[in-house]
This record gives structure tokens, sequence and C-alpha cells, in this order.
């Protein structure tokens, strides 16, 4: 299986698909089971914000080594309308959609990093990671 | 793919068998909110134990299931919620709160019979 993968969203089949590819690419890290389904349930986050405020979009996902650790990268992208108020968007509990607001929020603690850029009217993207355990 | 609900008595119990999109929760929202009336089923469970993932979602989809069959007047359970799915919903900050939970299929419909005062067979 390469190590770099895309997953074009713009439907609730495709939720599911990124999911799948994002458990199978990290399961060759050896992340623990807890670890992968907190991995999984972060993409399902993503992918349906995609859906809801973009209609499309994609999730890359790829492995990551940073001096010899390693990880997994979900990178969610899309063109979509934006998110004027970052700071906001964070807060657990705002939402704009018809969701709990626990979508990004919830998805950086499920991950070890997260970083998101956002321009109004022209998308958002998230990078988020999480790392390996280090293997003896 | 369609979660398949079988009529057992006074109870409906839909199991789960494969990871779920959006509109099969939806679908099967609408449909134990229908077959409650059809069949004057009295408790419902809904075993999730085939689930790898449940997001907020799922999560607040399976809870609207347990609000609305209460307002029809069935008492829902959420049987069979993995030790990893436990534990992503809580660090993702999704509770079921008010709704019951067992731990499977069989704990689920004890809790029903003690709840209904029925038999568990639920024929009477």
């Amino acid at each position: 299986m390469s190590d770099e993968v895309l997953v074009p969203v713009s439907t609730d089949a495709d939720v599911v698909a990124a999911r799948e590819k994002g458990r199978e690419l990290s399961a060759q890290l050896g992340f623990s089971s807890i670890d992968l389904t907190l991995i999984v349930t972060a993409i399902s986050e993503l992918a349906r914000n995609i859906l809801l405020y973009a209609d499309r979009g994609e999730i890359v996902l790829r492995l990551d080594n940073d001096d010899g650790r390693q990880g997994i990268v979900v990178v969610a992208r899309d063109e979509g309308p934006g998110i004027p108020d970052l700071e906001l968007a964070m807060r657990d509990s705002y939402s704009t959609g018809n969701g709990l607001g626990l979508g990004l929020p919830g998805a950086r603690r499920l991950m070890d990093e997260f970083a998101i850029q956002s321009e109004v009217s022209k998308g958002t993207t998230v990078v988020m990671k999480k790392w390996a355990p280090e293997r003896v | 793919m369609a979660v398949p609900i079988l009529k057992q008595g006074h109870y409906l119990i839909a199991s789960i068998q494969a990871a779920l999109s959006d509109s099969d929760v939806l679908q099967l929202q609408d449909d134990l909110v229908e077959q409650v009336g059809r069949f004057r089923s009295r408790g419902i469970i809904v075993d999730v134990t085939a689930l790898d993932v449940m997001d907020s979602f799922a999560s607040r989809s399976l809870r609207g299931i347990a609000h609305m069959t209460r307002l029809r007047g069935a008492e829902t359970v959420i049987v069979g919620i993995q030790p990893e799915v436990a534990f992503a919903m809580v660090q993702l900050g999704m509770s079921l709160e008010d709704v019951h939970t067992a731990l499977d299929l069989e704990e689920g419909l004890t809790f029903l019979d003690a709840q209904l005062k029925e038999p568990s067979d639920g024929e009477r």
C-alpha cells in the first residue's frame, strides 16, 4: 500500500471510506486499538465538516517521519465558504451548522497536533497528526 | 447498508452489522420510530457491537432514537459499545447522557425486562 491516500469527499459514503482508509494506513504504524479509534473518529469529524459546510473537499492521509518517529498525517481540505472566526469555531459547543459544535475542538482533542487555516470564501484546511508509539 | 430490525415479542432489536453512513443512521431512526407504533413495542435494543467508530453524528443520532422512541412509549437501550469507542466518545466530548446502555444484548434484555416487568420472551 502506498503511503499517501487521497479520498475525495462529497457524499456520506465518502466519510465512511475516509475512515476505512485512515484505519488501514494507521494500522501500519503499530498504533494501539484505542489510538486507531481516536484517529478514525477525528477523520470522521473532519470529513463530515467538509460535507456540512463546503459540500465537497478531500481528505489526504499520509505517513510522516520525524527523526525516526512515525506518525499519521490527516489533511482535510475544502474550497468552501471558509471560517470567519477561527477562535470561535474551535470553541466547544459552538456550531453554525446543525452539528453539536464538537467537530473541530473534538478532533483536536483526539490527535497530537492540530492546525487550521481558513480564508473566507476561499476554503479551509486542517492538518492533524498523531505519532505512533516508538518501537523498541 | 440498512440495519435489520428484529421483532421479538414486545421488543425491537436493531443489530448494526457494518460501518454506518449518516443516511443509514437516519434510516434506522425513521424505521424504529415507525415500527414502535406498528408493533406496539415497549422496548428497543440497538446493538452497536460491530461499530468500530462512533463520531458525534452517530452518537447524537442514537440519542435522538432513544428520545423519540421514548415519546412513542418505548424504552431504548444501547448495547455493545466497544471499549475503544467509549474512550473516543469521552475524548470527543460526546456522552449519551440520559440514554440507557448495557454491556451486551443479554444485559440489555435483562434491563428492559426489569424496567417493563415483562418475561424475557416478551410474549405475554
